[in-house]
C-alpha cells in the first residue's frame, strides 16, 4: 500500500504544482489578488505531498520491500540501515524525488522569508518554482516513476552500487542538490522580473541571498564529492575532469559570476541585463547537467542507468524552461537600459573582468565536456577529451581571475586612479614573489606553475591585508583600537573577504599537493616495510574482516617517523556480496600539513599485497579552502541589510556601506 | 532587440547537438575493420623496451587487443573486469598501451593488476590510427587467421562481456 500511497500523493503534488505554476502568475498579469494569495498555500501544500511522499519510498527502503522495483533495485537485506536511507537517492528515480524534495524546500523558504515582496512579484517567483516543480514531477510520473511495482516481488535486492555506501555519498547528493536547485530561485527571481519589468537595485538585493545561499551549499556539494572521491575511490585523487563533475563545476563557475555581478547590480544598477543572464544561465547549466547525467549522451563514471525516453523528456523540458526564459530576456531585456557609467580602472571594470574571465572558463569546461558529443554528432568519430586540456586551460585562465581578485577589492566603485594603487602594489608583488620562491624552495623544488599557483595564493592574502589595514589599523591609531574597529566592519565586506581567504586556501592546496606529492607502489607482505619521504611504512598483516554486506581483506600499516610511531592505518579491500565488485577503502592519516594515503592494490599469487602508499601535502587545504569559502558566503549572505525585519533601516544600511561586494 | 537574442540562438544550438547525441550511443560505432585483416605492426612490449612483438607472432590463435592508456578514466572501471576475465578465460588478451608513457602504463598495471599476456607499447599512437582508434579504451577480438571479427567501443562492463564478447569468442571457437 505505501508505494500506491506515494504515487497517489506525487499526481496530487503534479495537481498543486501546475496550480500554484499558473494561477498566480495570470493574476499576476490580470492584477488580481485572490489567485496571487494562492502561491504560498500551494508552495506549502506541494512541499508536504512531496515530503510525504518521500517518506514513503524511505518507508519501502526501510522496510526492505523488494516488491518496488527501484528498493529491488538499489537495496539488500542485509544493506545497513543509514545506507537504506542513503538508498532513496542512490538511483535515478531517488534521487529525481530528492531533487523535487529540494526544490520544495527552497520554494517554502521563499514562501516563508519573503514578507518584505509585494505580492505580485512573489506571486511569480512562486509561479515560476511551481512550473518548473510542475515539470519535474511530470518527468517522474512518465518515465521514472519511484513507486514501480515488481511483481512477483525479487527474493532479495540487487543492493545500492558499493561505491555509494560511504559517510560521504550520504550527505553529497543532497547537499549538491540543494545548491543545483537552490539557483532555480535566482532563475524565478529573474524570470518575475523580467515578466514584471522591475529590474532594479531592489530586485539584486532581493536576489543576493538566495544566490549566495544556493552557492554555499552547491559548494559544500562538490567539496564533498571530491572529498569522497579522494577517500573512496582509493587512489588518491580529488578532482577528474569527469562530465558530471563539470555538469556541477559550470553552474557554480556562473553562480560565482552571478555573486559578483549582483554586486555591481545592486550597488551601481548596472550590468543588469549580464545579471539577468547570468542568474537564468546559472539554473540552466543545473538542468542542462541533469540532462547529461541522466540522457546517457556522455558516457561517465556516475552516469545514471539509461532509457532513451528520459533524454528526450528531459531534452524537451530543457527547451521549454530555458527557451522561453531566453526568449523573455531577448523580448524584455532590450528595455530594461543601462546603469551608471563607470571608468576604465574602477571596481566596475575589475568586476567586469572577473565575470569575463568566470564566463570563459564555464564555458571552456562546457566545450571540453560536450566536445565529444559535437564531433560525434557531426559524423567526426569519437573522441574524449581529458585532465590534461582541462588542466592547462583552466589554470591559465585563472590566472588573470586571482590578478583581478586582488586589485579589484583595492579599487573604488565608478572611477579611481591606476597609477597611485598600482604603486602601491608594487612592494606586495615583490613580496609574493619572494615569498612563493622561499616556500618552492623549502618544500624542496622550484617549478613555475608551483611558484604561479603560491603566488595566486599569497596574492590573495596579500590583498585582503591591503583591504583590511586601513580599515582596522589605519595610520595613527594604536593596536588596541583594532578589535573595536573590526567589530565596525560590515558582515557583507567581512564575508567578501573571508570568501577570497579561501580561494587562497584552496589554491595553495591545490598547488602544494600538485607538485610535491609522493607516491609508491610497493609489494608488502607480513614485516614488510618500506620509507617514503622520511615516513617508515610498515605492514604488521592482513586479515579478513567480515562487514554486513562484503568481505573485507584488512592490512594493518603502521607508520613510524624518526624512530616513532605516529599512526596505523586499515585500508581493506572489500568484495561487495551481490555486485560481486572489488572496491578499495583507503586509509588515510590527516592533519593541515599532510596527509598519508595508504590504498590496497591487488593480491599477488605470492600472498603480498601491491600496497600504494602516498605523501599528500597540504592536500586538506583544497576542502579546508571550501569550507572558508563557504563560510565567507555565508557571513556575506546574513549581512544585516538582508534580514527582513526594519526593513527601511537595513536599505539605508546597505546605502552606507562601502566596498562589500 | 537582435543582440539579446544571441543567447537563445546559441542553446537552440546546443539542443540541436544535444538532440543528435541522444540518437547516438556513446559507446557503439560499426567499425570498417569489422571482417577484415587486422593491420600488421611491430613494435616494443610496455614491459621491455628491447622486445619486439608482431602481428604474426599472434597468428593461429584467437586473441583479444584491448586499447589502454593510464591516463583513461573509462578503463579504470573497465579494467577490474578485464582482470576477472583474464584469470577464467582461454582467450589471451594483449594490451596495446596508446600513447602513454611507459613509467605510467607500468605503474597503473602494477596497482590495477595486469589481465594482458604482453603490452604492445604505441607512444605516438601510429598503431591505434591504423587500428581506427576513436578513444579509448577499445577492445577488437582478432581470430586466428588474423581478421577483426568484434569491436567494442568504450569500457567492457560484465553485460557486454557476457551478451556480446563472450558469445564471439565461442563462435570462434566452434
Amino acid at each position: 500500500m505505501i508505494p500506491e500511497l506515494g504515487h497517489f500523493l506525487l499526481i496530487v503534488a503534479l495537481a498543486v504544482a501546475l496550480i500554484q505554476g499558473v494561477l498566480p502568475l495570470w493574476g499576476a498579469q490580470k492584477g488580481r489578488a485572490d489567485w496571487m494569495v494562492l502561491a504560498r498555500p500551494m508552495a506549502w501544500l506541494q512541499a508536504l505531498l512531496v515530503v510525504a511522499a518521500f517518506a514513503c519510498l524511505m518507508a519501502s527502503f526501510i522496510r526492505h520491500d523488494f516488491s518496488v522495483l527501484y528498493v529491488a533495485s538499489n537495496s539488500n537485506s542485509a544493506l545497513p540501515l543509514a545506507y537504506r536511507i542513503a538508498g532513496v537517492w542512490g538511483g535515478h528515480e531517488g534521487s529525481l524525488l530528492l531533487w523535487m524534495l529540494m526544490l520544495n524546500v527552497w520554494s517554502v523558504a521563499v514562501a516563508s522569508f519573503s514578507s518584505r515582496l509585494p505580492l505580485p512579484f512573489i506571486a511569480r517567483i512562486l509561479g515560476v518554482l511551481g512550473l518548473v516543480a510542475a515539470g519535474f514531477l511530470l518527468f517522474m510520473l512518465a518515465t521514472s516513476n519511484p513507486f514501480d511495482r515488481l511483481i512477483p516481488a525479487a527474493a532479495d535486492g540487487r543492493d545500492l552500487n558499493p561505491l555509494l555506501q560511504d559517510p560521504g555519498m550520504v550527505a553529497h547528493p543532497p547537499m549538491l542538490y540543494m545548491g543545483y536547485v537552490g539557483f532555480s530561485v535566482a532563475y524565478a527571481f529573474a524570470v518575475a522580473a523580467l515578466l514584471g519589468g522591475n529590474l532594479d537595485a531592489a530586485w539584486a538585493r532581493w536576489t543576493r541571498p538566495w544566490t549566495t545561499a544556493a552557492w554555499i551549499f552547491l559548494t559544500f556539494g562538490i567539496g564533498l564529492g571530491s572529498w569522497w572521491a579522494y577517500n573512496e575511490l582509493g587512489w588518491g585523487g580529488w578532482w577528474f575532469w569527469d562530465p558530471v563533475e563539470n555538469a556541477s563545476f559550470m553552474p557554480w563557475l556562473a553562480g560565482t559570476a552571478l555573486i559578483h555581478s549582483l554586486a555591481v547590480t545592486e550597488k551601481r544598477g548596472g550590468f543588469k541585463v549580464w545579471t539577468v543572464l547570468l542568474a537564468l544561465l546559472a539554473f540552466s547549466l543545473s538542468l542542462l547537467g541533469t540532462f547529461l547525467v541522466r540522457s546517457g549522451v556522455l558516457s561517465s563514471v556516475h552516469a545514471f542507468a539509461t532509457d532513451p525516453r528520459r533524454g528526450l523528456f528531459i531534452l524537451a523540458f530543457l527547451v521549454l524552461v530555458i527557451g522561453s526564459s531566453l526568449m523573455l530576456f531577448a523580448w524584455r531585456a532590450p528595455k530594461v537600459g543601462l546603469g551608471q557609467r563607470f571608468g576604465l580602472f574602477s571596481r566596475e571594470s575589475m568586476l567586469l573582468v572577473n565575470n569575463m574571465m568566470l564566463a570563459v572558463s564555464c564555458g571552456a569546461v562546457l566545450l571540453g565536456t560536450l566536445y565529444p558529443l559535437f564531433v560525434d554528432a557531426m559524423g567526426m568519430g569519437k573522441i574524449s577529451v581529458g585532465p590534461p586540456y582541462f588542466d592547462t586551460v583552466f589554470g591559465l585562465l585563472m590566472a588573470p581571475l586571482v590578478l583581478v581578485m586582488g586589485v579589484g577589492v583595492l579599487v573604488r566603485w565608478k572611477h579611481d586612479e591606476a597609477g597611485p594603487l598600482l604603486r602601491r602594489l608594487v612592494l606586495p608583488a615583490v613580496v609574493v614573489l619572494v615569498v612563493a620562491l622561499a616556500v618552492g624552495s623549502l618544500a624542496g623544488k622550484v617549478s613555475v606553475v608551483a611558484t604561479g599557483g603560491l603566488m595566486m595564493a599569497f596574492w590573495i592574502v596579500s590583498s585582503i591585508w591591503m583591504d583590511l589595514k586601513p580599515r582596522i589599523w589605519p595610520q595613527g591609531s594604536t593596536l588596541g583600537q583594532v578589535p573595536a574597529r573590526a567589530r565596525l566592519l560590515p558582515r557583507a565586506l567581512v564575508g567578501m573577504m573571508v570568501a577570497h581567504l579561501g580561494v587562497a586556501v584552496f589554491a595553495f592546496g591545490v598547488t602544494m599537493v600538485k607538485t610535491y606529492e609522493t607516491e609508491r607502489d610497493v609489494k608488502m607482505g607480513a614485516n614488510d616495510s618500506t620509507e617514503v619521504a622520511g615516513y617508515g611504512f610498515r605492514m604488521l598483516g592482513v586479515r579478513d574482516v567480515p562487514g554486513p554486506n562484503y568481505a573485507a581483506a584488512q592490512a594493518t600499516i603502521e607508520v613510524s617517523r624518526g624512530g616513532k610511531v605516529i599512526a596505523t592505518l586499515q585500508p581493506e579491500k572489500r568484495i561487495y556480496r551481490v555486485q560481486q565488485n572489488p572496491m578499495t577503502e583507503a586509509a588515510v592519516d590527516t592533519n593541515l600539513l599532510r596527509d598519508l594515503y595508504v590504498s590496497m592494490g591487488e593480491r599477488l599469487p605470492t600472498g603480498e599485497w601491491v600496497v600504494r602508499v602516498q605523501i599528500k601535502p597540504f592536500i586538506s587545504w583544497i576542502w579546508w579552502g571550501c569550507l572558508v569559502m563557504m563560510f565567507g558566503g555565508f557571513l556575506a549572505m546574513t549581512d544585516r541589510r538582508y534580514r527582513p525585519r526594519k526593513a527601511t533601516q537595513a536599505a539605508a544600511a546597505g546605502a552606507v556601506q562601502q566596498g562589500a561586494a | 532587440m537582435s543582440r539579446y537574442l544571441w543567447p537563445l540562438g546559441l542553446f537552440l544550438v546546443l539542443v540541436g547537438f544535444l538532440a543528435v547525441g541522444l540518437g547516438l550511443d556513446p559507446r557503439e560505432v560499426p567499425s570498417p575493420l569489422i571482417n577484415k585483416p587486422a593491420p600488421a605492426f611491430k613494435a616494443p612490449t610496455l614491459h621491455e623496451a628491447g622486445k619486439v612483438i608482431a602481428k604474426q607472432d599472434l597468428a593461429g590463435k584467437v586473441w583479444i587487443l584491448n586499447v589502454w592508456a593510464s591516463w583513461c578514466g573509462a578503463c579504470r572501471d573497465e579494467h577490474p573486469i578485464l582482470v576477472e576475465f583474464a584469470k577464467r578465460s582461454q582467450v589471451p588478451i594483449y594490451g596495446l598501451n596508446y600513447k602513454d608513457q611507459r613509467a605510467d602504463g607500468l605503474g597503473w598495471l602494477q596497482k590495477m593488476g595486469n589481465p594482458y599476456v604482453e603490452s604492445v607499447f604505441d607512444a605516438d599512437g601510429r598503431i591505434g590510427i591504423d587500428y581506427g582508434v576513436y578513444g579509448v579504451p577499445e577492445t577488437f577480438i582478432i581470430d586466428g587467421a588474423g581478421v577483426i571479427r568484434y569491436k567494442h567501443i568504450g569500457p567492457i562492463t560484465p553485460e557486454s562481456l557476457r551478451t556480446k564478447i563472450e558469445p564471439v569468442l565461442r563462435q570462434l571457437h566452434g
